[in-house]
């Protein structure tokens, strides 16, 4: 299916509150949901919404393909000097974690935020969850048991 | 196509001037570039002005007119902006102009003014380069950022924060003879070790600091400076450029930089010239890391093997290769904007003979400046040789 945001029409907001980012706020409801999507070209480019063409090779016939359950932690840092908005949050864990055809940014919970308690490589899933500085939304990464 | 030359150079001191306006702190240094050039105002012919966060840090937009009045010049005026690599993109704009035969004296530079807003505002500021759907708001930080890409480097490459506290400390003993730097004081590597975290792995000496600044260069042609008796001996032979996606998530490699490798294969071709050739370069080391980045980007190294640069020697004032000369960014300071002008003016100074470490590049006839925007989303590389 084509995507949506592809549409000059939609409104991610229903038009009740102050305008949100179309595509970007369905998807991350979707990602809330359970249901989280990468935009996938014909060759297998993975991006993420919203997007009009494949910024690898320019293909408009971009499909919403799910996210495997299980992601692979790529990279993460512990940040301890955060800005306003993740005042309470601080430490985090931040983290980029490949996720089929796209790598998702988002903050590692259920880890102690210290370096020797991550490792590259480590099975995460991917959600929603609020922010604790002001409770706005958040891509959450959370362990998951490797596969034995 | 005519070349274009360096014939003066200006810049504040660098670090904190809380209650200085950006507008002083810009006619600041284009006076001192114009002074040092010989050329008058009325000769400039256009102002290329680089800036990033004026908006939030002095509520002021549309700052390239501003800046055209305080350095009393009038003339068509534009700002550019790249993040970090603001200036950058406004010299080499000011030398394809020149070349283009469009203009034989353009003024560039740029200014930046931070310390008069609190910390975290700061780094929020500086947090707008990056991509605020996907890595702002998931809480990634300037430091974050950059973080992400230390630990990336040392899961594919190997390399230790030992490694990276030898940048710091190298860097620190640069700045120390240089009037213009923000801190002129010794960092040894145990310091570096033992402070601070800021985003692990990065502490807090491998961050460059937040700075007040401005940098100014006055381009002009080859026939302008004959014909006018300018003294112009160093020319930008070489420009180059490269953009890449602008989350880090999105690249093809998290610990390296791709943008830089372009801008430098770029310049390099556009100068005539291989790494190998290369004497001296000022590189974008905001953090650490970012120095390990731009030394591989530069072709100086392979990839994975520029961590060990500093550490070994091969970068420091006594080595093969002297990397950040000036300080860099990380000791100099970093006033985003107007860095990218400012590695030109210290490597013009250094090439002419008249910077305090100019005796540690002697016989130097090739320098490269390597001026990075967001987490190396923009990439601009420049180079500089002796001409006369």
């Amino acid at each position: 299916m084509t995507d949506r945001s592809a549409g000059d029409e939609v409104r991610a907001d229903g038009g009740e509150s102050r305008p949100g980012n179309a595509g970007h706020d369905e998807w991350l409801d979707a990602l809330a949901d359970g249901d989280g999507y990468a935009l996938v070209c014909p060759d297998g480019h993975g991006s993420l919404p919203p997007r009009r063409v494949c910024p690898d090779c320019g293909s408009t016939a971009l499909s919403r393909e799910p996210l495997p359950e299980t992601g692979t932690v790529e990279t993460f840092s512990v940040v301890h000097v955060p800005s306003p908005e993740f005042a309470d949050d601080a430490p985090y864990v931040s983290a980029i974690a490949e996720f089929g055809p796209v790598r998702l940014t988002g903050v590692l919970r259920g880890v102690e935020p210290e370096l020797d308690a991550v490792a590259v490589g480590r099975s995460v899933g991917a959600g929603v969850e609020e922010r604790a500085t002001d409770g706005k939304p958040l891509v959450v990464f959370r362990p998951v048991a490797d596969d034995a | 196509m005519t070349e274009a030359r360096v014939a003066g150079v200006g810049l504040t001191h660098f670090g904190s001037h809380p209650d200085r306006t950006g507008r002083d702190l810009f006619a600041t240094a284009a006076l001192r570039a114009l002074d040092d050039a010989g050329v008058p105002r009325g000769d400039v012919e256009e102002l290329n002005y680089g800036n990033f966060m004026g908006a939030l840090a002095e509520h002021q937009g549309h700052q390239a007119p501003l800046m055209a009045e305080a350095a009393g010049l009038d003339c068509p005026a534009t700002r550019y902006e790249e993040a970090c690599a603001s200036a950058g993109v406004a010299v080499r704009e000011a030398v394809r102009t020149v070349r283009a035969g469009d203009a034989d004296v353009v003024l560039a530079g740029g200014m930046e003014r931070m310390t008069n807003l609190p910390t975290d505002e700061v780094t929020e500021a500086l947090a707008i380069a990056a991509d605020d759907l996907f890595e702002v708001r998931a809480g990634v930080t300037f430091p974050g950022a950059y973080a992400l890409m230390a630990s990336a480097y040392f899961d594919a490459y190997g390399g230790s924060r030992r490694d990276l506290a030898h940048v710091a400390s190298k860097n620190h003993e640069n700045a120390l003879p240089n009037e213009y730097a923000q801190y002129r004081r010794e960092v040894s590597v145990e310091d570096a070790l033992s402070a601070p975290p800021v985003a692990e792995p990065l502490h807090l000496y491998d961050a460059c600091p937040i700075t007040d600044g401005a940098s100014a260069l006055v381009i002009v042609s080859e026939e302008y400076a004959e014909t006018h008796d300018v003294d112009a001996p160093v020319a930008v032979t070489g420009t180059g450029q490269g953009t890449d996606r602008m989350a880090l998530a999105d690249r093809d490699h998290l610990a390296r930089t791709p943008a830089a490798d372009d801008a430098a294969a770029a310049a390099y071709a556009d100068a005539g010239v291989e790494a190998a050739d290369v004497d001296v370069a000022e590189v974008h080391d905001c953090f650490t890391i970012a120095e390990v980045l731009a030394v591989e980007s530069l072709g100086f190294f392979a990839p994975g093997e520029g961590i060990r640069a500093a550490r070994d020697g091969v970068t420091t004032a006594d080595g093969d290769l002297p990397v950040n000369l000036s300080g860099g960014l990380k000791a100099k300071g970093h006033p985003v904007g107007a860095t990218g002008g400012s590695q030109i003016a210290e490597l013009t100074r250094l090439l002419r003979g008249d910077h305090p470490n100019s005796e540690h590049v002697a016989d130097a006839e090739v320098g490269v400046a390597h001026n990075a925007g967001g987490t190396v989303a923009s990439a601009v590389v420049h180079v500089l040789e002796v001409a006369e």
